[in-house]
Order: C-alpha cells, then structure tokens, then sequence
C-alpha cells in the first residue's frame, strides 16, 4: 500500500506531553478533513495511548515515547511506541475496568476508549522490551 | 486547567475550564479535595460547560470523588458536557451512577 504521508514525533515520557502529542496528531490528521467529532476521537484515542506509555511503560520514569503518523489512503495509522516494562498479559489490560495500577485512581478504560474511537487497535508488546499500540481510522466520505 | 468553586446550599459546583487528562488530574484531584474538606457538602455537581477535553483520566477523578460523596449520602451530578465528553461519560458506563443534566438549576433542584 502506497503511503501517501508521514511524520514521526518522539518526546520524553512528561504528562506535560500528552496534550502536545494528541495536538500534533490530530494536526496531521486534518489533512483528510475529519468532522469535529473524528477529530475529537482521534485525540481523545492518543491521549489514551500516551498516558500508558507514560505510566504503565516508564512507570513515570523517563524515557522517549515515538508516535508516528501514516496516511494511506483515506486511512491514518497511528503507531505509539514506548521502551518500558511491555504488558504482560494483554488479553487482560484490554479488558474494561481494568487496572494494573488501582491505587491511582485509574478507570482502567484506557483500551476500551481506543477502541470504541479507532477502527482497528493492536497491542504489541514484550515484557522488558516495550510496547506498540497501532490504531486505524478511515474517514468515509461521499 | 483552571478548576473554581461555587456553594449553593449544601452543593459544591465544581467548575471545571480547560483540559481534563492524565496530566492535570492530579491538580484537580487536590484541588477539589482540599475544597470538599474546607466545605464539607452533602453534594457536589460537575459543571463541564468550559472542558473541551476529557479522556478516561478524568473518568477515574469523577469515581473517586463520587465514591468519597456517596459514602457520606450525598449526591453527584454532572451538568453541560460537551458531545465528546457525554461520549467518554457514557462509554465508561459513569452514566449509570451519576445524572448528567442540562443546566446547574435543574441538577441542583433533581439531585
């Protein structure tokens, strides 16, 4: 599949970041021109992402986390990637209400919120190594 | 992210204004706590009219707020959600536990 376009983004584990990175995103994203709503979506997707590399990944320590942003077609891929700690179990963190981190108040909806935005999420992941979360979106238009 | 209060009777208003994410939780969280602790209300109601952004974050400060309020019988309301925030609310399934209504008047009459 030909890529029409890319970017790639890397910046270091800070919550600081995570609205910078679902800003630059969704700034890429524009060019498909999105409805508000898709937009919304797409944002709302990356921050999810972020905020599990950040926490759940470094575990607040600090290391790069490196998004990169693909269109194909009327589809942008999004590709968020962090060296940390890698999921152990990931049939288990996406389930709903889910949460390897109770004691700090987290929903554990992360994964659901994704993928209820996204029209396709996969988790790669190995324990020590880091993680990949890949999302999709097509944007149909008439 | 700006977080200001509001008393009427025994409710707390709390407004929120800006961004709501993993980021600015914690600022939230202690803000709103030191508030309950200092006003000790019986119920409290989010006004979301100026959040433009909320991710499952938030989601995780409105449970620990409501478990803490109803522990004690109080109440909590959720008023002016932007439609991406209504979404998140009502994917995370907080629509079952806590009201959303349209404005502050009627969720401090409703509640």
């Amino acid at each position: 599949m030909k890529i029409d376009n890319e970017m790639k983004l890397e910046f270091l584990s800070k919550s600081q970041n995570e609205s910078f990175a679902r800003s630059v995103v969704a700034a890429f994203a524009a060019q498909l021109d999105p409805t508000i709503e898709e937009i919304s979506e797409i944002k709302t997707a990356v921050s999810e992402a972020v905020t599990n590399a950040i926490i759940h990944g470094y575990e607040y320590e600090q290391g790069y986390v490196t998004i990169v942003c693909r269109i194909i077609d009327n589809t942008v891929e999004v590709e968020i990637t962090d060296k940390g700690k890698g999921i152990e179990d990931i049939e288990k963190a996406r389930q709903p209400l889910y949460t390897s981190r109770p004691e700090l108040e987290r929903s554990g909806m992360g994964f659901t919120v994704m993928e209820t935005f996204m029209d396709h999420v996969s988790i790669i992941s190995e324990l020590g190594k880091g993680t990949t979360v890949i999302m999709k979106k097509s944007f149909k238009r008439d | 992210m700006q977080v200001s209060f509001e008393t009427c009777n025994n409710t707390l208003i709390i407004k929120l204004n800006g961004e709501l994410d993993h980021h600015s939780s914690s600022y939230v969280r202690d803000s709103i706590d030191d508030e309950i602790l200092a006003k000790n209300p019986k119920n409290i109601i989010f006004d979301m009219s100026r959040l433009n952004f909320m991710d499952s974050s938030g989601i995780g400060v409105i449970i620990g707020r409501y478990k803490f309020i109803a522990s004690n019988g109080g109440k909590v309301g959720i008023v002016s959600m932007k439609p991406q925030i209504k979404r998140i609310y009502e994917i995370c399934g907080l629509k079952r536990i806590i009201p959303s209504f349209d404005n502050k008047k009627t969720a401090i009459e409703k509640l």
